[in-house]
């Protein structure tokens, strides 16, 4: 088989500690009103546009990318795009004249009609935030050749929220700190992130919850600093924070408390027959992390990370083609755990 | 709208959020938001940009109230109270008031990056092919530098290496 794989189903460098990167550019036409204050036959029209600037015959990512219109997709389609991070929360919520482009592989997506009417995503597995932000500035490129954006000279690319006014660049990266989470050093580092201009937040973005110590490191100022500054601010406060978790992990391997919490995960996720979403994440951090220090072995990182995406509730229905309730898919879940965590060794 | 946590005060904060494999929304006052650790900068941003504007219009700015963005219909008002711009023209309609606001969330109100066009992928193949080039003409010339100086083309170096600065000056 050669089938493609996803993104999400790689191992990225620094993987011990980086999960994932993703850069999105905000861009807007400017012959429409932002979207709030779009009509929906504006919506339409800016939907029409951005289709035919990526997709038309000429141009070579017509091949690679797949267009979903919201409206059309099922309830668990929508959420299960929200829990593979390729759209937000937000964006689900109203669907008329929301639209999504996705490539083949889910690295590279344009969610139209979003708080701005183009949102380009580049998803990356690992460290890679100069690449992903390449790969968005390209498509905004190629894109900037058939759609007339709103720029400022002064203000740079306009937004619907000032926040993003400037770069329209909004980076990240998701971050596994254990460690940094168990030594209970997080909110000093929260607290000075912020003062850098950086934001620390859960896995789904602006105010969710910190689950299996997954957090989601960004930039917040978007005016005044170039892309490739903010990248670079990015990259080495990452690399600091990956040297502090990974001498926290180093101090911690003695501690048979934390050995403890790893080798019992591992034992509950081979037998398991019922698991819910947050045990079984809690469970996964610390598989993740036996597997990045090498108390455990016999399954690679990419295939955790694959399992983690494929058991999230709306993908778990997604997959199955049906309905599942809450047991049906705790079960499934836990079934899926036992295969994969069969494998591993002390 | 009554806040769902505490059920007395008007919820400002609107949340959406994936629970379980559904899309579920909260609405909260802003205490309790607060509490629930949904209390930053984004879900105060409502609050905090006519805070901010309330400011600077009490400071004998003339009102804006009374203009409206001739493209899109929006009034100054409707823009502090969903904090969202009406349009690409409302930022010069409202220029005055809003640059203050801007400095505040930025630090500064001066673009640096990436100007529309001027970027990593040149469009070539002539007849209205859009073929994207795998380097920029930048990386080209630096590419080119690097050859004429393998090869000792000074000459030729030279030239390329003005070039180049031309570019980065103007980049």
């Amino acid at each position: 088989m050669d089938e493609l794989k996803k993104w999400y189903e790689k191992a990225g460098s620094c993987s011990d500690v980086v999960c994932s990167t993703r850069v999105r550019l905000a861009r807007n036409l400017r012959q429409f009103p932002f979207p709030t204050r779009a009509t929906d036959k504006q919506r339409e029209a800016v939907e029409e546009k951005v289709k035919e600037a990526l997709l038309s015959g000429n141009s070579i990512l017509s091949r690679e990318f797949r267009f979903i219109p919201l409206e059309s997709a099922s309830e668990e389609e929508a959420v299960s795009l929200v829990e593979r991070h390729i759209v937000s929360p937000e964006f689900i919520s109203d669907r008329r004249g929301k639209a999504v482009l996705i490539s083949e592989d889910e690295s590279i997506s344009i969610m139209i009609n979003e708080e701005d009417h183009l949102r380009i995503q580049v998803l990356k597995e690992g460290l890679s935030l100069k690449e992903a932000a390449e790969t968005a500035d390209r498509i905004d490129t190629l894109l900037s050749e058939t759609l007339d954006f709103a720029y400022d000279p002064e203000f740079g690319y306009l937004t619907q929220c000032p926040t993003n006014l400037g770069t329209g660049m909004r980076a990240s990266v998701m971050l596994h700190l254990p460690a940094l989470t168990e030594n209970g050093a997080m909110p000093r580092i929260s607290s000075n992130l912020s003062k850098l201009g950086l934001t620390l937040r859960g896995t789904y973005g602006e105010g969710s919850k910190i689950v299996g110590a997954l957090y989601q490191l960004s930039n917040q100022i978007t005016l005044g600093l170039s892309e490739n500054e903010a990248i670079e601010n990015l990259r080495s406060i990452t690399a600091q924070l990956m040297e502090e978790e990974r001498k926290a992990r180093s101090q911690m391997s003695e501690n048979i408390g934390w050995r403890d919490k790893i080798d019992r995960a591992a034992g509950i996720l081979k037998t398991a027959r019922v698991l819910s979403s947050s045990e079984f994440m809690e469970l996964l951090s610390y598989i993740r992390i036996g597997l990045s220090t090498g108390v455990l072995q016999g399954v690679a990182i990419e295939e955790l990370i694959a399992l983690m995406v494929n058991v999230q509730p709306a993908t778990l229905m997604a997959k199955a083609g049906k309905q599942l309730d809450e047991n049906q898919r705790d079960v499934l879940r836990a079934t899926m755990a036992r295969e994969l965590c069969a494998k591993i060794k002390e | 709208m009554l806040c769902q946590a505490c059920g007395k005060k008007t919820a400002t904060t609107h949340i959406k959020t994936v629970v379980n494999g559904k899309l579920t929304e909260y609405h909260l006052c802003s205490d309790c938001a607060q509490q629930k650790g949904y209390g930053d900068l984004f879900s105060n941003w409502g609050m905090d940009f006519g805070n901010l504007l309330g400011g600077f219009i009490g400071n004998g700015f003339p009102s804006p109230k009374t203009t409206c963005c001739p493209t899109c219909g929006a009034s100054f008002e409707e823009i502090t109270q969903s904090g969202k711009i009406g349009c690409a023209d409302c930022y010069k309609t409202f220029r005055e008031q809003l640059l203050p606001v801007i400095q505040r969330i930025h630090g500064t109100s001066r673009h640096k990056g990436k100007v529309p066009g001027g970027s990593a992928l040149r469009i070539s193949g002539g007849q209205h092919q859009m073929m994207p080039v795998k380097e920029s003409p930048l990386e080209e010339k630096k590419r080119l530098l690097k050859q004429a100086i393998e090869t000792q083309d000074f000459e030729t170096a030279a030239v390329l290496r003005d070039e180049i600065k031309e570019m980065e000056n103007h980049g």
